[in-house]
């Protein structure tokens, strides 16, 4: 019964994942148009646009290998499997044993990595230039993510995503100056992973700053929808990791019942779109930085996550 | 006393803060967003300070809060945003150390004061070893943000958030006698004064604040 109620706990959601990305990518866009006074598309262009690029032939350059072909596909597997661990409204889902912090950014390592290849694969100046960027921003964001997994690992025994929300969800840890740090260099690396605004601007093809964009320009047709479901996709994993590690409440317990879900499912459709208004309003308010300062940025990030790891470390080694 | 309990929790919290705004003046580079940042760690050392004082029920307290909010979140910004204009300062903060080694020194600096609060306060409740830890931290940092410095804002900015970090220490231990803290208070005060006095007067002899001007009149001979 329990294995049963979890595999339904994780198809659900599952569906609701893959459903809600693109719904929160144009939710993201469509708010921050309005901040700006624009009208902008409606929320569903996203969608919109995804199912009308499937529809359409990739034209690949000549030159391209096989890497430029099975790229996005691979991207897409990994970021769905990294989003598939991490809980959205009810924790207990049958692949929780495995969702463990350090195979969530394996996964996401390894979705980046598929990118960088397809951008370099073709020649073109662009491509290289974006990966190139985009390999030097994530030999910082990743150390301090993994950093911002072993704080969770001192303070909760365990890198295990599940485990931890639920620990924290209990609230026994109480405040911790550590997680303070965590969260906020949590945030830093997510703002990068997405390419959003003080990092790399998600709304241009035009920028010699550009990374993300850099990176896919190459692409088109059913190509481009796969990385563009993919880029909302973990939009919403990040968001939803946010919302699980820092604000772990309504989550429905482990082989709870339907209402729970339902009370789950209200209060985590709540939270991301707190989080995604606050990013909207983040994203207006302040302006991109220059490319050389953006490892000054992700390191300041590591360095936080390091402060909170040596603190912990620190404070338990010795009282 | 543990973890788990809210007044401490929130006490440590706002410690931590103070502590992650010392970090944020090592790393911004306009001078004005090193003023705005000194300005919000006045204000959340102020609420620090008034959250103690409810938690512990000392008015003396409030006093402490109100004069920090006042002169360090609003008055000394204030000052130091008009003599920025004043001596058209819009331009970088200049460090002498670059803005990456400094932000390391800084997370070494974070690291020792734990090393050596810790086993000096054996013995003592958990949180409150961690927040003079966290105090002894917002000091280094300020000495190490007047080191690593060269403009004279930013060294007259790195003594006050030093200063902030001997009132964080102070408001976390019941029973400071109100005296200290409005003694320190008007150190400070005086402090803004000096600085701001003697910023004057470079800007005029030197038509900037950058004490490399100051090297060759020390009177060492070359």
């Amino acid at each position: 019964m329990s294995i049963l109620t979890g595999l339904l706990t994780q198809l659900l959601h599952l569906a609701l994942i893959l459903a809600l990305a693109p719904v929160l990518t144009g939710c993201v866009r469509w708010l921050k148009a309005r901040l700006m006074g624009r009208r902008g598309p409606h929320p569903l262009q996203a969608w919109r646009d995804v199912l009308k690029l499937l529809k359409k032939r990739p034209v690949l350059a000549e030159n391209a290998s096989a890497i430029s072909r099975a790229a996005p596909y691979m991207a897409l597997a990994a970021a769905v499997l990294a989003a598939a661990l991490v809980p959205s409204f009810a924790r207990g889902m049958v692949l929780a044993p495995f969702a463990d912090l350090l195979l969530i950014a394996g996964l996401l390592a390894l979705s980046r990595f598929a990118m960088a290849l397809a951008g370099m694969d073709v020649g073109t100046a662009f491509g290289g230039l974006g990966a190139t960027r985009e390999m030097a921003f994530a030999a910082l964001a990743e150390p301090a993510l993994v950093l911002v997994a072993l704080i969770f690992a001192i303070l909760a025994g365990t890198t295990n995503l599940d485990v931890i929300t639920g620990i924290f969800q209990e609230g026994a840890l109480g405040l911790r100056v550590s997680l303070g740090f965590a969260a906020v260099a949590l945030l830093a690396v997510a703002v990068a992973e997405n390419a959003r605004i003080p990092v790399d601007n998600p709304a241009t093809h035009l920028e010699l700053t550009m990374v993300h964009e850099a990176m896919i320009l190459e692409a088109s047709g059913r190509h481009l929808a796969l990385w563009d479901f993919q880029a909302s996709l973990r939009l919403t994993l990040w968001l939803a990791l946010l919302a699980a590690a820092f604000l772990p409440f309504g989550m429905a317990a482990p082989g709870a019942g339907p209402i729970a879900w339902v009370i789950g499912l209200l209060v985590f459709m709540v939270k991301m779109a707190a989080l995604g208004f606050a990013l909207a309003v983040f994203e207006s308010a302040i302006a991109k930085m220059r490319v050389f300062r953006v490892p000054e940025f992700l390191g300041a990030a590591l360095l936080l996550g390091l402060l909170g790891a040596v603190f912990l470390f620190v404070s338990t080694g010795l009282s | 006393m543990t973890f788990g309990q809210l007044p401490y929790d929130l006490a440590h919290l706002l410690g931590g803060a103070v502590l992650l705004l010392s970090f944020v003046l090592l790393y911004q580079r306009r001078i004005s967003a090193v003023i705005n940042a000194f300005a919000t760690q006045g204000a959340l050392l102020a609420l620090a300070a008034a959250w103690q004082g409810y938690v512990q029920g000392v008015t003396g307290l409030y006093v402490t809060a109100a004069i920090a909010f006042g002169a360090k979140a609003v008055l000394i910004p204030y000052a130091l945003h008009r003599l920025v204009r004043r001596f058209n300062l819009q331009r970088g903060v200049d460090p002498a150390l670059g803005i990456g080694a400094s932000l390391i020194a800084g997370v070494a600096l974070a690291g020792f004061a734990m090393m050596v609060v810790l086993p000096a306060t054996a013995g003592q409740r958990a949180l409150a070893r961690e927040d003079l830890a966290l105090a002894l931290s917002v000091v280094l940092l300020g000495g190490l943000m007047m080191i690593t410095r060269r403009n004279l804002i930013s060294q007259v900015i790195g003594l006050l958030s030093l200063e902030n970090g001997l009132i964080l220490a102070a408001v976390g231990v019941a029973g400071m006698p109100l005296v200290m803290e409005l003694s320190t208070a008007a150190l400070v005060l005086m402090l803004a004064v000096i600085a701001g006095v003697f910023a004057l007067q470079m800007g005029e002899s030197f038509q900037s604040l950058d004490t490399e001007s100051l090297q060759s009149h020390r009177g060492e001979g070359e």
